[in-house]
């Protein structure tokens, strides 16, 4: 019952406060990630748009470059001047030497045939007036081209320039180093799975993919997804990752470059925080979890405790409660049989006094009258016991202190009792040890104390035995013992020996008010009296005193 | 012995009738009274060596108010008190009043008989005393 109570307290204990100090935390540790893995992931998509953004300004800067190179010599030469023989490769030398990056260079004629032309090709001869870059050049003047994979047969794309002169109309046209080109579009790849590549506005790539993507095959990413400029955006790919895009638009809108990235590879170190905190918090319950229930159980076994000592005590004043009640009624009962023993005792003593008169001495039964009067005044002496002792009993004893020697008590009680215990065959040995210290106390109480037990161990006796009765300092009290070699006390009977009128002694022989008296006075001087028995062996009844030393005067 | 005058005070007329028969019986002139009240009004006309009184009483006077008129009119009259209570506290307050000691009853003639005896030889040297005091008055006064 009790038990239960208290494991529902101990429980109650636990829970609300694990309740009270998981919540806040698992909260805080779930905002405090999310939050972290916000700002990662801008961070993340600033960085990958920072990249698109400078690369794609350095494509373009190296597009123009091109570009303005093949327009100045378009300006600067005239069409007979290129179209003689050795004059292109000249320019075509100088333009490599100066910017770079040209495979070949060709001079086209309005009707769009090729009149020069420098470059590992053979193409003198052949004719563009179909081919749709062709058309754009007649129009706008400055064409750069997608890739696409023309008479040579490889994918390549094109610059060409248109020049008036006078009322001719020419084309410079130079392919662009896909090598040199591809290479700086490479440079915005990081990390082991990051990609960089250009698709067209159609989606077709104009630049190798870094894990076998074809050039001029259809890119699975819709190029108007991605907003002007330079944009981010997140996209799971066909094999089911996160893949961070960011896209820039080049060369007037007609190409995007992209750049890709795994999103997990850059997440590595968000996931290495999340283990980090996932410890933490972990290991911070748990530090919790057995601080708690630690604490808990602690605080209600110290609970427990201090509960068992209050039912203790109040066990022990209700036994005290009982005890005094008990005394009022002996001492009620003692007075009510008092008076009539009283009168009793008279009657017969008179009745004893009338025999000694002479013509009560011739009568018949003189001596069975004197006998029977005889018996009557022993068992009112008898009944006279029991009821002083009632009268001792109930009465309160507060000790009254002064110098009290405890070997000297005990001698003189020994030599008091010496004649009665030689008369019934026992010996009495002291082992009383020297120098004990002066105490205050109460001589009379003590010295009843030591008679009761001294006169109980010679009557456990009976005849032929030894009584010792031993005094010796143990720390702070004195203890004095009185063994003797009787029958012993029987286990059952050890708990009840210092219950008022229990006794073990035959026939009216004891009040059963001697250690009950004994008892209480020892436990009013603030001492205890305990005893050991063992059966055939005899009993030891050991008293332990407080010293308490005695006021200087 | 010389014999002397015993009042006996006990509302136990059964133990009162017999204590005077016994005490009586030894030559001893002992009168019993059943109250207070009775024995006050008796020692208006006679004087007693000793008064053995039972001090409580149901009704009228206790034996301690009762030791308490006797030492005011006749101080010299030794009490012993009489108890079959657990009172041994009034018994003090008895002595202290001046009552010679105390009995608990049921107590042994014997020992009756001998407080008695020690009571009347205090009140007999206190008499003695007294005497002597006032012969020397008398001498000085001549």
């Amino acid at each position: 019952m009790k038990r239960r109570l208290y494991a529902n307290l101990r429980r109650k204990i636990i829970f609300i406060t694990l309740t009270v100090a998981f919540i806040p935390l698992i909260f805080l540790s779930v905002i405090i990630y999310y939050q972290f893995a916000q700002v990662f992931r801008n961070k993340i998509e600033e960085q990958i748009e920072y990249r698109a953004r400078a690369q794609g300004n350095a494509i373009e800067l190296f597009l123009k470059e091109r570009t303005a190179i093949l327009l100045a010599m378009a300006d600067t030469y005239t069409f007979d001047y290129l179209a003689a023989r050795g004059k292109l490769e000249r320019i075509f030398q100088i333009m490599n030497h100066r910017v770079g990056g040209f495979i070949d260079l060709g001079l086209i004629d309005s009707a769009g045939k090729h009149v020069a032309y420098v470059g590992p090709y053979n193409l003198i001869g052949l004719n563009y007036y179909q081919q749709p870059w062709f058309g754009e050049v007649e129009s706008k003047g400055v064409y750069v081209s997608d890739v696409f994979t023309g008479y040579r047969r490889i994918p390549h794309f094109i610059i060409a320039v248109r020049r008036q002169e006078n009322n001719r109309i020419w084309i410079l046209r130079a392919t662009i180093d896909s090598d040199v080109f591809e290479g700086l579009v490479r440079a915005a790849q990081v990390g082991k799975t990051g990609d960089a590549f250009i698709i067209n506005r159609e989606g077709f790539h104009q630049t190798h993919l870094r894990f076998g993507g074809e050039i001029l095959s259809k890119s699975n990413l819709n190029p108007t997804i991605f907003g002007e400029g330079t944009t981010a955006l997140e996209k799971v790919n066909s094999e089911g990752r996160k893949v961070l895009y960011a896209g820039r638009w080049l060369k007037k809108n007609s190409w995007l470059l992209v750049i890709s990235q795994d999103a997990s590879e850059e997440m590595t170190k968000l996931f290495k925080t999340k283990r980090i905190e996932i410890i933490i918090v972990v290991s911070g319950c748990l530090l919790i979890i057995l601080t708690t229930i630690f604490t808990t159980r602690l605080t209600v076994r110290h609970l427990e405790t201090a509960d068992r000592k209050m039912n203790e005590l109040n066990a022990q004043l209700v036994h005290a409660d009982k005890l005094a009640a008990l005394g009022k009624m002996a001492a009620g009962v003692a007075h009510e049989i008092n008076n009539p023993l009283a009168v009793i005792a008279e009657k017969t003593g008179w009745m004893e006094d009338l025999l000694t008169e002479e013509e009560f001495q011739k009568s018949q039964h003189f001596e069975e009258y004197k006998k029977s009067l005889r018996k009557i005044e022993e068992h009112v002496e008898r009944a006279r016991k029991v009821t002083h002792g009632m009268l001792g009993f109930a009465r309160r004893m507060e000790p009254h202190l002064e110098d009290v020697d405890i070997n000297e008590i005990l001698n003189e009680t020994i030599t008091f009792l010496e004649s009665y215990a030689r008369t019934n065959n026992i010996t009495i040995e002291k082992e009383l040890e020297t120098d004990l210290p002066i105490i205050a106390s109460d001589r009379a109480q003590l010295q009843q104390v030591f008679l009761n037990l001294i006169t109980n161990a010679i009557d456990e006796i009976g005849k032929d035995g030894l009584v010792c009765v031993s005094s010796r300092r143990i720390n702070s009290e004195i203890a004095v013992s009185v063994r003797d070699n009787g029958q012993g006390i029987p286990k059952e009977y050890q708990a009840r020996v210092f219950e008022p009128f229990f006794t073990t002694k035959q026939g009216g022989k004891g009040t059963g008010l001697g250690l009950s008296i004994t008892h209480n006075i020892v436990q009013n001087m603030g001492g205890t009296i305990t005893l050991e028995s063992e059966k055939e062996k005899g009993t030891t009844f050991t008293v332990r005193l407080p010293i308490v030393v005695p006021e200087k005067k | 012995m010389d014999t002397f005058q015993v009042l006996i005070v006990d509302d136990e007329t059964d133990f009162l009738e017999t204590i005077v028969n016994r005490l009586q019986k030894r030559k001893i002139d002992a009168t019993g009274v059943p109250t207070g009240e009775a024995a006050l009004e008796l020692m208006k006309g006679k004087s007693f060596d000793v008064i053995l009184l039972d001090i409580k009483m149901p009704g009228g006077m206790d034996g301690i108010e009762v030791l308490r008129e006797i030492k005011k009119t006749q101080p010299l009259t030794e009490v012993i008190l009489l108890t079959g209570h657990a009172s041994v506290e009034t018994s003090i307050e008895g002595l202290k009043m001046g009552a010679f000691d105390y009995l608990i009853k049921p107590v042994k003639f014997d020992e009756v008989l001998e407080k008695l005896a020690s009571a009347f030889e205090k009140k007999n040297t206190q008499e003695q005393k007294i005497r002597s005091a006032k012969i020397q008055e008398l001498v000085r006064l001549k």
